[in-house]
């Protein structure tokens, strides 16, 4: 469903990603893994068709992102690493905007926004100001922001930061849902939820994919579990460069 | 090339709808309104002596609008997009299946249409010159016409601008240098110390290129094509160098 052929981006000679390649499958939840830095951020980026690849390509279901962007765009949700939202605007606004600008239809776009600020669990402040909303609330209005043309491929970064306890395990809940009709790029740094939330695990250092598994047998892997083998797999490169 | 008309129409229509609710869900436009009007009205009444003219006249009140539109349009334009980049949302901007060209445009005429409230309110000077007198309604139509043009050329470069900056106050500053440049060309000082230096050629050449010249020629009543195309042309250009300006963000400048 989502295929990342050999994506790379350097910023001002400094590699960020370096031939990306993986594929992802209906159905699948992947935890994309890696310390601060490590691109995960980049490569979601140039999924989403935001950020051009120096080099390689996307494609959604064949659709090439670098030849037909706005098309593959069509298959995307995308929620930012920190969930940014035009503050001036209610959650109801919002949705409104993000429903015009995929050209959904009058009765399509009501069924949607209803539909989103149920399963986000936003319906209390929908007709809020986003400028006064705790941070959950304000990543729950991105998440339904981009769920909202029920894409095929979702990409979220880093989804749950920032939420409480309560709010994560809805958060997880939701995704569970809309796991078997999608294909799904998770990134985080909260290691104890991926097995939790993901059937697929994949880590990167320094722009590549050091480790492909599902939480399991990564976690099986090391003495220490998940932890230690994040612990090894990510920090590895670093240990030799000090 | 239908698609891509289709995507640039729904892009238009998403970013003018967004941006007229940002305007007037701050009290940003009702403010500048505000404002406007205020000073247009005290530089009509005081410094041109509006009723010692004792005319039927609207010359005094359209001198002014140049001159307030170099600071009030880069005003309203400024955060389009500076914006977006100072809060991120441009990330989302980007992820939209819409084509560049026309988030640009949509955000250029939500702008374009608080300008025009704000010309729309000033209709009272017309009705007055009307009691003061018989009054060349003709003259005057066209010159509100070319006044909403060209505070549309205005609030282009202001927009063009703001892309190209994640601060709002920078991209103020820039739009007022820029657009002072367009103005002041039709200076007689501007254009008669170039003509001096480069020739007359030259010093009516400098001319061509001011907002000021285009407009006087509309207050005579007299409608120009020459100046239409200029209007139109300019805010083409900045709309081409705006959508530059933000595209080479997909690139990876910040
Ligand atoms: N716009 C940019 N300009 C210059 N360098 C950048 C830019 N964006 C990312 N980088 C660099 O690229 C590398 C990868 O960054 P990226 O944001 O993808 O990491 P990440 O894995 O998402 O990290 P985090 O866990 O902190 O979110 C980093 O070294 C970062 O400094
Ligand atoms: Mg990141």
């Amino acid at each position: 469903m989502l295929d990342l052929d050999a994506l790379a981006k350097s910023f001002d000679g400094h590699v960020a990603v370096s031939e990306m390649t993986f594929n992802l499958q209906k159905g699948e939840v992947l935890g994309f893994l890696g310390q601060n830095g490590a691109g995960k951020s980049t490569t979601m980026r140039m999924v989403a068709g935001v950020l051009e690849p120096d080099m390689g390509d996307a494609t959604i279901n064949g659709i090439s992102v670098t030849h037909d962007r706005r098309e593959a765009q069509r298959q995307i949700g995308y929620l930012p690493e920190g969930a940014p939202l035009y503050r001036d605007m209610t959650p109801q606004t919002f949705l409104r905007f993000m429903a015009d600008a995929h050209g959904l239809s009058k009765p399509e776009r009501k069924n949607a926004i209803e539909r989103v600020i149920a399963d986000a669990r936003i319906a209390n402040v929908a007709t809020q100001p986003i400028s006064t909303l705790s941070k959950g609330y304000r990543r729950r209005v991105g998440l339904a922001g981009a769920i909202l043309h029920d894409p095929p491929v979702l990409l979220l970064d880093e989804p749950t930061d920032g939420l409480d306890p309560i709010q994560k395990r809805a958060v997880r809940a939701l995704i569970a849902r809309m796991a078997p009709e999608k294909a799904i790029v998770i990134s985080t740094h909260t290691l104890e939820e991926v097995p939790a939330m993901c059937n697929r695990v994949i880590v990167i250092d320094h722009g590549q994919v050091v480790a492909d598994d599902t939480p399991e047998m990564l976690a099986e892997s090391r003495p220490g579990g998940l932890e230690e083998a994040f612990m090894m797999l990510a920090g590895e490169r670093e240990d030799q460069s000090v | 090339m239908i698609a891509r008309l289709e995507s640039t129409i729904t892009g238009i229509k998403a970013a003018w709808r967004r941006e007229l609710s940002a305007y007037f869900a701050t009290p940003l436009a009702y403010v500048f309104i505000a404002i406007f009007l205020i000073v247009l009205g005290v530089f009509t009444w005081e410094l041109s002596r509006f009723f010692d003219t004792g005319a039927a006249d609207l010359g005094p009140f359209f001198y002014w609008h140049p001159w307030l539109y170099m600071l009030f349009m880069p005003a309203l334009a400024m955060r389009l997009w500076a914006d977006e980049v100072g809060a991120g949302t441009s990330e989302l901007l980007l992820s939209l299946p819409v084509s560049l060209p026309g988030l640009v445009i949509g955000k250029l005429l939500a702008a374009w249409t608080v300008a025009g409230l704000a010309l729309i309110l000033t209709m009272p000077w017309w009705v007055t010159v009307n009691i003061l007198g018989p009054a060349d309604n003709a003259a005057i139509a066209l010159s509100y016409f070319v006044s909403f043009l060209m505070a549309g050329g205005y609030l282009a470069i202001g927009a063009a601008v703001s892309a190209l900056t994640r601060s709002s106050v920078l991209a103020f500053v820039s739009g007022v240098l820029v657009a002072f440049l367009l103005t002041a060309a039709g200076w007689p000082f501007v254009t008669s110390a170039v003509a001096s230096v480069l020739g007359t050629s030259a010093g009516d050449a400098v001319a061509q290129f001011s907002f000021v010249t285009h407009f006087e020629t509309a207050q005579r009543g007299v409608l120009e094509l020459r100046g239409l195309v200029f209007f139109v042309g300019f805010m083409a250009l900045c709309v081409a160098l705006n959508t530059l300006f933000v595209s080479h963000k997909r690139s990876g400048a910040g």
